[in-house]
């Protein structure tokens, strides 16, 4: 990883744009437009981390919503019975994500293919049932915060800003971190496990514990999120916090924008949430919203598998060096 | 009610885990395809004899041999459209093009039938066997699915056709050296597969309630039992839905029912890990 590798254009260029699409709300200072904007970033956040497991390394992980759940639970019990402040449980929410992917990973990531697929729908149910019949953390009621929380960072009208202007601050980080690691030597090595796992093996790629380490980088930032999102919220329960659904609408969002490269994932992200949002408020495609987008992955993984950026990657090759 | 009739309601139960499982490991075994629309269609294969049973008005376990035939009719259309241009890319876009199926049906089954749900308005009495009592329809339900399995090792294994099939399982390219068609195979086996789902979903609909949302349990089951009793291994598949059917029979005796998801999934994960191949072993 070397400075000239930040110079790439397409990396800033990526920035840029979401940075005045995050921007954009702030200035008309319209709730309505920022609570839009903020499912976009979280999407931006979840789909950029989940890449680096699936588009980098090329194990398909149904399960990354576990760390978005696991953070939020952590984040919202500190802040309930110990008083945290929102910042630090926001960094344990997200250690505690990485530990619990540590953890994890150790032991499935020695599977491959289907088995390691399989096993994380498994970890995403027995996590849910599980935190279900814990106690300390509300069993199947969940946590809940005092209203009175909010008091403490000027209010709730003022703490929803706040925590929009930290998601921002993530998202962006969040692409920086992402390229890092393409171009980093751990990247690379990533990248060749997903080529060939044998063949990087014997080229001396440490894969377990890179595939480890991927994992775990993977977790934290959803971890870190989790815990803004659902202190938003007030609450959280077992059902939302680990919702197999999704996981897999992220892996939607990992295939329609491009799955490996930098801009994929914002442009699925953006792509799909602003599909969703109109087929919600449209009358004629209200109730089938699920059906038009289980139509549109398929078109995609059937015509275009590499995605949006990986088709004009693919087509254009001058754009290559634009769009990393 | 006591232990006893428990274990006999999961044992019975556990047959029908037993085909839904089947039709999974099938696909899987033969075409290396998990199959992620496996729930929603357990689940047509409930609102199929309910419909049978209310708009036709026939008996429901007619309704099932319809249903069967619907089921693999369904299968071998999804093969054709949705698997057969991405059967030799990686995992991923078989998955994924699965779920996007599980996307179509469930936001058509939604839009059609709503959330709510349904009951087949159906019984046989009580059958009482010493302490134990259990609903008709269970063990007609049991013994059904011991007949689909039967029916299902004479295909494969006394017809050409099946034959044709286990030549695809073994190695699609010589089976093609061969001459057997294999995209004709491949639909086949992916029609019995989606068959014996819908088979399991009418099976259950005629002792419990249902909504379109329904086989989503029954998909995750079918991967537990898939996946202890081997991968393409049909009577592995079968006593592996015994094996779970007893577990959840017999668990809520000793700690709270909640309690059950968490174990079933735990275990899971530990037979993947420790052994991949199922604990009867896989069929490959």
């Amino acid at each position: 990883m070397s400075l000239k590798n930040l110079k790439n254009p397409g990396l800033w260029l990526t920035l840029v744009v979401v940075f005045i699409l995050g921007v954009i709300p702030i200035i008309n200072n319209k709730a309505s437009a920022r609570e839009e904007t903020l499912t976009v970033l979280l999407s931006v956040i979840l789909v950029s981390s989940l890449n680096i497991l699936l588009g980098y390394t090329g194990y398909i992980s149904f399960g990354h919503i576990v760390f978005y759940g696991m953070g939020g639970y952590v984040g919202l019990f500190l802040i309930s019975v110990y008083g945290w402040s929102l910042w630090t449980a926001m960094v344990a929410g997200g250690l505690a994500s990485g530990l619990l992917a540590f953890l994890l990973g150790s032991a499935i990531l020695r599977l491959r293919g289907s088995y390691f697929a399989l096993a994380t729908i498994g970890i995403n149910e027995a996590m849910r049932a599980f935190i279900s019949n814990f106690e300390p953390f509300g069993g199947p009621t969940g946590i809940s915060l005092n209203f009175q929380v909010y008091n403490q960072y000027g209010g709730a009208a003022q703490a929803l800003w706040t925590i929009y202007y930290v998601v921002l601050a993530l998202a962006l980080g969040n692409i920086l971190l992402s390229y890092v690691v393409k171009t980093s030597k751990f990247g690379l090595g990533l990248q060749a496990i997903r080529e060939d796992e044998e063949a990087a093996e014997v080229m001396g790629v440490v894969t377990p514990s890179s595939k480890t380490w991927a994992y775990v980088l993977s977790a934290i930032l959803p971890g870190m999120v989790g815990v803004l999102f659902f202190f938003k919220n007030g609450n959280i329960e077992p059902g939302p916090a680990f919702r197999l659904h999704l996981s897999i609408e992220l892996l939607v969002m990992v295939m329609l924008g491009g799955y490996g490269t930098i801009a994929g994932p914002v442009l699925g992200a953006f792509g799909y949430q602003r599909l969703r949002g109109l087929l919600l408020t449209s009358d004629l495609f209200k109730n089938i919203q699920l059906t038009v987008a289980g139509v549109l992955l398929l078109v995609i993984i059937l015509f275009i598998p590499s995605g949006a950026v990986g088709w004009i990657r693919h087509r254009f090759p001058v754009t290559r060096r634009y769009l990393p | 009610m006591d232990i006893l009739t428990f274990l006999v309601d999961g044992l019975l139960i556990g047959f029908v885990y037993g085909i839904a499982a089947m039709g999974l490991t099938l696909i899987w075994g033969v075409m290396n395809v998990i199959n992620l629309s496996h729930g929603p269609i357990i689940a047509l294969g409930m609102f199929g004899i309910y419909f049978a049973a209310t708009s036709l008005g026939v008996n429901p376990y007619v309704g099932v041999i319809l249903v069967s035939f619907a089921g693999l009719l369904l299968g071998m259309l999804i093969y054709a459209i949705a698997i057969h241009r991405v059967i030799n890319a990686p995992h991923l876009s078989t998955l994924l093009a699965t779920f996007a199926v599980n996307m179509i049906i469930i936001g058509l089954g939604t839009t059609a039938f709503t959330t709510s749900a349904y009951n087949v308005d159906f019984s046989l009495g009580n059958i009482s066997v010493g302490p134990v009592n259990t609903p008709t329809t269970r063990v007609v339900a049991a013994l059904a699915s011991v007949l689909v399995t039967g029916a299902l090792y004479f295909f494969l294994y006394r017809t050409t056709l099946g034959k044709y099939v286990r030549a695809v399982t073994d190695n699609r390219a010589a089976a093609e050296l061969m001459g057997i068609p294999s995209a004709r195979i491949l639909a086949l086996s992916f029609g019995l597969g989606t068959m014996l789902a819908a088979i399991a979903g009418g099976l259950i609909a005629t002792f419990f309630p249902f909504t379109i949302l329904s086989g989503g349990a029954y998909e995750l089951k079918s991967f537990v039992v898939g996946v202890m009793g081997g991968v393409g291994n049909p009577l592995g598949a079968l006593i592996g839905g015994l094996i779970l059917g007893t577990f959840e029979g017999v668990i809520p005796a000793f700690m709270p029912t909640s309690w059950v998801p968490v174990l079933e999934f735990i275990l899971f994960v530990v037979i993947l890990l420790v052994r991949p191949t199922g604990l009867l072993g896989a069929k490959k």
